[in-house]
């Protein structure tokens, strides 16, 4: 009675139960590899591996071995499963090998950059770095205070205006300007902003301020002007494409309940997608923060503290570090040593921005069923 | 009377509903908002005009001059001049994407439908977080560990696979090409791709995932049928994020990769097709008058390269019918 | 809520901390609130900062009141901006041209004020090159210009050989490195070249690499000294005081060996004249690298000032500053701490006189 009576296939009769496709059953009946299976074949993969590298290049090469081994795996598994559970297991487990191979593979370059940053940044990081400026000091000692309040002052003031204007206009593409004239001129023309060269809004915000206030003029908020402009394309683009991904099922239900427009956007869409909303402005932030070039030209260079960002020029840390990198003095090893440590403040502020990030959100979000 | 917000108010003309609606003190607080949102998106549109502007008039005596005055004073004629840049940009750009993306959806996916809840956040963080290290960094950690690690890569490919154009020509002896500044850009725009690519794939309606998996899909199928449709326009965007930072990126390429002005598809020489952005990093210091607009000028064309490509990816887009949420 | 705890204690360490103070920095010298003739901005070549860096911290030192800030944006954005009147001093690697010159064409000067360009910093450009197992190399200019032209392309060239005859060449290839940027450093190198071997290196001297040329661009001095310190095979020019980790070539011109050292260095201004038609306190030189004896690849950089500045009190400034980078005890600290060649106490003097004549 059962209608899953194999025996009726393009083969003839066919033996029942625990064989593939391949050998005649069908996917519902189809056997399972073992668990066991994987490890035993990134095992063997790896002793094939390494062997052959051995032969190839003569010595024990891990590179070689890991590329090697990767690739035998990926075949034996695919042989395997498709043998035993059916070409669509098999499409499965391939994309998931495929998948975590990716990311082990992201992981290469980026545990390389950030363990550089931590190694080479640990030599200097020490209170006198975070209380001493580099006023009056060559060669050993000083500082990046100065340059480290430059960065916040610079940033936050970016911040400010990049991110009210940004989502701003991103709740006006996503909630208002469906298919007008204007929110298609503004998408396609924000993304064209996306590609400014760095250097290039350095010398818009640096020739701006020549016009209004006189020539050659370096100050802090100039470089916030520089930094604004590259981010706020960031934070357009992913406001937008959150908002877009709120159900409308939910502004449907608070329009026939009578709340205008406004406030839904306000009390319900922007809560419903405010982790992503965050993770976007933190992102904006982070894509600025570093920015070396722009900074250069628009907030000029200096070795002195300085609390106001509309006069003289102000020290921020991406400068910091590419100065102490690249003019180092007669020994090279303290400016090396400061411009790491510097850096990695700079990962470190981020990262303190994420985490408040994260709170803000986890304060304001709905609770939902992920 | 009809009720202000009845639906059967007719196709009448703005009459007494319409009126009752205009002066509902709710609607007020709406126009409000509707300005000031509006009033944003202009206002980028103004900013974005100034720098359009910005580059315009800098770079336009560069445009204009003629070839005699350009020569002597400037760089060159500036087409001849600007080509091999422009190549290069885009050249190393489209080396960076094809690396990066696969890449990045794939850890995107694995964040947001592979890995455990308790790994998945953290992850989601630290990957965050490499977005922030800055451009200096990547340049030291490209032309030092990067490039020197590279070498001996560069000398089989070279040696072995040399009949093959990309690989053909003299290696370089530091291991600084444009294949080198293209990982180095891969890994630059890895975390800007991967974060919004994870956010939209979190946002893919659990419903549609349930109901593909009660099918009997598996994983992938389900991803493939119900998150990979859904995310379409949210990678895209990613994408162009992406792209918008390979080909704007300054200080990484000038650091990282010794430009010069050749067209040549071969990736591991010294010779290699300089970047916009980097040209313009490293020559404006010293340059004065003339040779300033030129650099200008090559700015505006990365400018037009960038709108040139997004309105290809949007064509390519368009092409096929959107899947959105908002809809 | 868990969360109001945190965000009031977020909120007052944030307020603490909002406005900077740096330990090393006594109140009231910030700059920031000083009135304006206590801060000194300069803008300028990148050659001499760290010599700035030090200029500045001996000068700051000795007049707490004083702020200067230098700029290392390159010689053109510093020449233009003492031009425009942003900048109260310019660096620069070579001195203003003649058709840059001129009274009353300068924002920062008087109406009927020149500019005045003053030697401050020398620095000896050596050639850098490593290559496994040779310790040192001796090449002629007519060699140099043939290797960085790219007409001799192998280490074991006859050419190269024959100067270095105890040395083990190895049959690679060389990768010669130049600046991707425009630099000072390139016009010197490219200048000593086509001095000394002009039937080689047939283009002039250029802040910019000649393309036709090829060779392998870095940016930078410390990314030309990286570029040459990580390869194999490599060869370059840089600045002799960020030669780290890489070998100095010695250049044989006419038989005798010269090494890039601070004494030799200088002697390059004093066998040089000064360009003609000009002021008679304007230094701008005009060097003559054919000299017996003295090694030609040399950097000279000029400070850029007023003859008469609009305002006394920027005029004071201008001349205590200058007046101490000039001196003997400036010129020595310099030495110790960027590596760069003091002058010569002839030029020196010159340069004091000049200095003295600022109004």
């Amino acid at each position: 009675m059962s209608t899953l009576n194999p025996s009726a296939g393009p083969l003839g009769a066919r033996p029942t139960g625990g064989t593939g496709p391949l050998l005649g059953g069908d996917t519902l009946t189809s056997g399972r590899l073992p668990k066991a299976t994987t490890w035993v074949a990134l095992v063997a993969s790896a002793i094939v591996g390494f062997a052959i590298s051995v032969l190839a290049t003569g010595a024990a090469n891990a590179g070689l071995t890991v590329l090697f081994g990767y690739v035998l795996f990926l075949l034996i598994m695919e042989v395997a499963s498709r043998v035993v559970e059916g070409p669509r297991q098999a499409s499965d487990r391939r994309a998931g090998n495929l998948i975590i191979g990716a990311f082990l593979l992201a992981l290469l370059p980026l545990g390389s950059v950030t363990w550089e940053a931590v190694s080479n940044g640990m030599a200097r990081f020490d209170p006198s770095f975070f209380t001493n400026s580099m006023r009056n000091v060559v060669g050993e000692g000083g500082g990046g205070v100065h340059a480290i309040y430059g960065t916040l002052y610079v940033t936050g003031m970016a911040s400010l205006i990049s991110v009210p204007i940004g989502l701003l206009t991103a709740i006006y593409l996503a909630e208002y300007g469906a298919g007008n004239r204007l929110a298609k001129l503004i998408t396609f023309f924000v993304d064209v902003m996306t590609g400014v060269p760095s250097i290039v809004a350095g010398l818009f915000a640096y020739s701006l301020m020549a016009l209004l206030v006189g020539p050659g003029a370096v100050f802090g908020f100039s470089g916030s002007v520089a930094l604004s402009v590259l981010m706020i394309p960031v934070v357009v683009r992913s406001c937008e494409e959150l908002l877009r991904l709120v159900p409308n099922e939910l502004r449907e239900a608070a329009y026939a309940l009578g709340v205008p427009k406004w406030v839904t956007i306000v009390r319900i869409v922007i809560p419903t997608a405010i982790s992503g909303l965050v993770s976007g402005v933190i992102l904006a932030i982070a894509r600025v923060i570093g920015e070396t070039a722009p900074l250069m030209i628009a907030a000029g260079f200096t070795a002195s503290l300085n609390n106001n960002l509309f006069a003289n020029p102000m020290m921020t840390l991406p400068v910091f570090v590419y100065d102490a990198y690249a003019h180092p003095g007669v020994e090279p090893a303290p400016y090396l040593e400061r411009a790491w440590t510097g850096a990695l403040t700079l990962i470190l502020i981020v990262m303190l921005l994420n985490l408040i990030g994260r709170l803000i959100a986890a304060r304001f979000a709905p609770k939902t069923g992920r | 009377m009809t009720h202000p917000l009845s639906t059967d108010s007719g196709p009448g003309p703005a009459g007494a509903p319409e009126a009752a609606l205009a002066a509902d003190p709710k609607r007020f607080g709406d126009r409000v908002f509707r300005g000031f949102a509006t009033g944003a998106g202009v206002l980028i549109l103004v900013i974005l005009a100034l720098v359009a502007g910005f580059l315009l008039i800098q770079g336009a005596p560069a445009l204009f001059a003629d070839p005699d005055r350009l020569a002597s004073q400037g760089y060159g004629e500036f087409a001849s001049w600007v080509l091999p840049y422009a190549f290069g940009t885009v050249w190393a750009a489209v080396l960076a994407l094809a690396m990066a993306v696969p890449v990045a959806i794939g850890i995107a996916l694995f964040i947001s439908h592979f890995a455990p809840r308790r790994i998945a956040q953290p992850l989601g963080y630290l990957i965050d977080l490499l977005a922030a290290v800055p451009s200096v960094v990547f340049g030291l950690w490209g032309s030092t560990l990067l490039a020197r690690a590279l070498i001996p890569l560069y000398g089989w490919l070279n040696a072995n696979l040399g009949f093959i154009p990309f690989f053909a020509g003299i290696t370089s002896g530091t291991g600084r090409t444009i294949l080198t500044a293209a990982i180095v850009l891969a890994t630059m725009v890895l975390p800007i791709i991967t974060s919004l690519c994870r956010e939209v794939f979190l946002q893919t309606p659990r419903l549609h995932e349930e109901a593909a998996l009660a099918l009997g899909a598996t994983r992938w199928e389900m991803i493939k049928m119900a998150v990979l449709p859904f995310a379409r326009p949210g990678i895209i965007a990613a994408v162009m994020l992406g792209l918008g930072r390979a080909l704007g990126e300054t200080m990484a390429v000038s650091m990282v990769m010794s430009g010069g002005r050749n067209i040549t598809f071969e990736v591991l020489t010294s010779q290699n097709p300089n970047t916009i952005a980097a040209t313009i990093a490293q020559n404006f210091a010293e340059a004065y008058g003339l040779k300033t607009n030129q650099l200008i000028a090559a700015g505006l064309v990365l400018f037009l390269i960038t709108l040139a490509v997004n309105m290809l990816a949007r064509w390519i887009v368009s092409r096929r019918a959107e899947y959105s949420g908002a809809n | 809520m868990k969360i109001k705890p945190i965000a009031a204690v977020l909120a007052t360490a944030t307020a603490f901390t909002l406005v900077g103070c740096a330990a090393n920095e006594a109140a009231g010298t910030g700059g920031t609130s000083s009135a304006a003739a206590q801060t000194l901005t300069g803008k300028g070549a990148s050659s001499m900062k760290a010599a700035q860096e030090k200029w500045v911290a001996d000068f700051q030192t000795a007049h707490t009141g004083i702020t200067v800030n230098y700029s290392p944006e390159g010689s053109s954005a510093g020449r233009s901006a003492f031009t425009a009147g942003a900048v109260q001093f310019a660096g620069s690697d070579r001195p203003l041209k003649d058709e840059e010159m001129g009274a009353g064409k300068f924002a920062t000067c008087a109406a009927d004020s020149n500019a005045l360009n003053l030697p401050v910093y020398v620095s000896p450009i050596a050639i850098i090159f490593k290559l496994d197992g040779i310790d040192k190399l001796s090449l002629d200019p007519a060699t140099a210009a043939k290797i960085f032209a790219g007409q001799i392309t192998k280490w074991n060239d006859p050419a190269i050989v024959a100067l270095n005859p105890n040395a083990k060449l190895p049959d690679s290839n060389i990768t010669a490195v130049h600046r991707a940027d425009g630099s000072g450093t390139t016009n010197n190198f490219t200048d000593t070249l086509h001095q000394l071997a002009p039937e080689v290196w047939t283009e002039s001297a250029a802040d910019d690499w000649p393309a036709a040329f090829g060779g392998e661009a870095a940016t930078g001095t410390s990314g030309v000294v990286s570029a040459v310190s990580g390869g194999q095979g490599t060869i370059g020019y840089a600045d002799a005081s960020a030669a780290k980790n890489v070998g100095i070539a010695s250049l044989a011109v006419n038989g005798k060996s010269l090494e890039p050292s601070a004494e030799a260095a200088a002697a390059v201004i004093d066998h040089s004249q000064t360009v003609a038609g000009r002021g008679e306190h304007d230094l701008a030189y005009s060097l003559d690298r054919t000299s017996e004896g003295v090694y030609p690849a040399v950097l000279v950089s000029y400070a850029i000032v007023c003859e008469t500045y609009k305002d006394a009190a920027t005029a004071k400034l201008v001349k205590d500053y200058i007046g101490y980078i000039a001196s003997a005890e400036g010129q020595q600290a310099a030495a110790t701490a960027a590596g760069s060649a003091p002058l010569s106490a002839a030029i020196q003097a010159k340069v004091k006189a000049a200095v003295d004549s600022i109004k």
